[in-house]
């Protein structure tokens, strides 16, 4: 059985499913995310789903299923990459894939772990508020 | 428009992934749009785990369609399962009696122009769907 | 009336033996019907082609124009109506230019001075024969025509949604005129598809040129929010009309906490806030 490769980059553990899973390597796959969540103390996941060109409910349940298990770990999950034609049959399938993250791509995933960091981090040292709001220019350059 | 149709046998995860490739090509090949296609092989996928899962495996049989005007695939699900008891119930959504996401065949009838079903209790269950061309 | 062998025969060797005489003849009638709006070269040289594959059609005895020994004359044929509708022709001036083979073998057979029965009988059934490959090339030039203005429907759909970048990470889509389904759909395809080629976590949908939406539509652009939403990327839509906004809500249709905004500029601004705050 084929198996999804798992990429520790910094503080993020990278998924980038290339292949048509069988359910049981979607399977295997939430348990070998699993383990090295706990293994690498990670604190973000970011799963790859741009070479997918279908995701149907299984694929949608267990990205779900992973999102949920992470979050317990103390690790937040981002789906990046999903092709429109995917999203719009997912829409129709009426599968809304609720709790789960989504991004364009792997840079825009990384940003949003980024940001949901530094809140996180944030909320634990109790700032008073707007302290960052300040800082941040109310409009990026073009 | 005479081809055969090509049957593939259900009996494992495997065989679901053969189902979902098959389709692709020959949704390719009679020029489906990518979003028709993308929705014609979700709703193949749905429907062949749930020919494996519910119906206990059978067969899929995906072959083209034509009506005279259009182009299409059609492809029939068969199993010689359980059945399904009520129809009704089957088909709303969030329903499910496998631990899915109750979306399998309400979902696949709305990703599909065409869906017929056959079943009775003890007997299996047959479904057929086709996609147009536009 | 079809063929019979023996005529078909007969004709493949007078449509052989008369060759040239036939073809000047031919090309001379359809010239006069087409004034001058094809060469003469390009004529003679479709005619000599087209006796080539009725020549051929016949000494393979065909009895009527859908039989095998036919297919080639009926692809011939297909290929010239295809030309014609493209260049501009009418239906008219392009059956007549298969009728007009009827008269340049009439000559041909004056010319042969043989007017018996056997020649009178020979020569209706070519006619009818003749009828048929003009019939054909009528339908098949309705057929080009049809997929020409099927064709020109969709430049028409491209040309009429464009989707442009705003602002770094900011798409919008302004949709003018009236929205059918399908046009719906391909817009909502494309933005989904820009923005993952732009890597664009916000689209706007500007529909200030819209004058109404239908139940359909409505739809069409609310799963178009709610897809975008699983790529993960944000819609607005702005420049709901005073109609408009009144049909939604007497349609009953849910917008949710999609974000609306009566104006582009409105939802631009509101875009920069929230990509501010984020840091970005």
């Amino acid at each position: 059985m084929e198996r999804v490769p798992i990429l520790k980059i910094g503080d993020i553990l990278l998924v980038s499913i290339q292949i048509d899973m069988e359910d049981q390597v979607a399977l295997q796959l939430q348990e070998d995310l699993a383990d090295r969540i706990v293994a690498t103390g990670c604190h973000g996941v970011i799963i790859d789903i741009s070479a997918l060109d279908i995701v149907d409910s299984f694929v949608g349940r267990t990205l779900a299923t992973i999102a949920a298990i992470s979050k317990v770990l103390d690790a937040d999950t981002v789906v990046v990459g999903m092709r429109p034609a995917v999203a719009i049959t997912l829409v129709e399938l009426g599968l809304s894939l609720p709790g789960i993250r989504t991004a364009l791509n792997v840079e825009l995933g990384m940003d949003l772990l980024a940001r949901e960091r530094a809140a996180a981090d944030d909320d634990a040292d109790e700032e008073p508020d707007g302290a960052d709001d300040a800082e941040t220019p109310a409009v990026p350059a073009p | 428009m005479s081809e055969p149709a090509q049957r593939i046998e259900v009996v494992s995860d495997q065989d679901v992934v053969r189902v979902r490739q098959l389709v692709r090509t020959l949704a390719v090949a009679v020029k489906l749009s990518l979003v028709d296609q993308t929705k014609l092989v979700t709703a193949a996928s749905e429907l062949a785990r749930n020919t494996l899962v519910y119906g206990g495996g059978g067969t899929v049989e995906v072959g083209p369609a034509d009506n005279g005007r259009r182009k299409g695939i059609r492809i029939v699900f068969s199993d010689q399962g359980p059945g399904i008891a009520d129809l009704d119930l089957a088909f709303t959504d969030g329903y499910t009696s496998g631990g899915g996401l109750g979306l399998g065949l309400s979902g696949a009838r709305r990703l599909v122009d065409e869906f017929d079903i056959v079943t009775a209790v003890g007997e299996g269950t047959t479904i057929t769907v086709t996609k147009w061309c536009r | 009336m079809t063929l019979s062998a023996d005529e078909a025969a007969r004709f493949a060797v007078v449509l052989e033996d008369h060759q040239e005489a036939l073809v000047t003849a031919w090309t001379e009638r359809v010239a006069s019907t087409l004034r001058g709006r094809l060469s003469h070269t390009e004529l003679l040289r479709q005619n000599t082609e087209l006796r080539r594959g009725f020549q051929q059609a016949l000494a393979g005895s065909a009895q009527d124009l859908s039989g095998e020994p036919a297919a080639e004359l009926r692809a011939q044929l297909a290929e010239l109506s295809s030309t014609r509708a493209r260049q501009g022709f009418s239906a008219t001036e392009t059956a007549v230019s298969i009728f007009a083979f009827k008269d340049a073998v009439l000559a041909t057979l004056d010319a042969q001075g043989t007017t018996d029965a056997t020649t009178l009988r020979d020569y209706v059934a070519l006619s009818s024969f003749v009828d048929e490959a003009a019939l054909f090339t009528f339908d098949s030039y309705v057929r080009v025509r049809e997929e020409l203005i099927a064709d020109q429907a969709e430049q028409l759909l491209e040309l009429s949604t464009p989707v442009v970048k705003l602002w770094e990470g900011v798409v919008a889509v302004p949709l003018v005129g009236t929205l059918d389904s399908a046009r719906a759909q391909v817009v909502m395809e494309r933005l989904l598809q820009t923005l993952v080629d732009t890597g664009s976590p916000y689209a706007i949908i500007d529909i200030t040129g819209v004058p109404a939406v239908d139940t359909q539509v409505a739809q069409h652009i609310l799963k178009t929010v709610v897809a975008a939403r699983l790529m993960g990327a944000d819609c607005i839509i702005s420049g709901i009309r005073p109609q408009i906004a009144q049909t939604i809500v007497a349609l009953g249709i849910e917008f949710g906490d999609i974000a609306t905004k009566s104006s582009l500029a409105d939802a631009l601004r509101y875009v920069l806030a929230r990509t501010g705050k984020k840091g970005r």
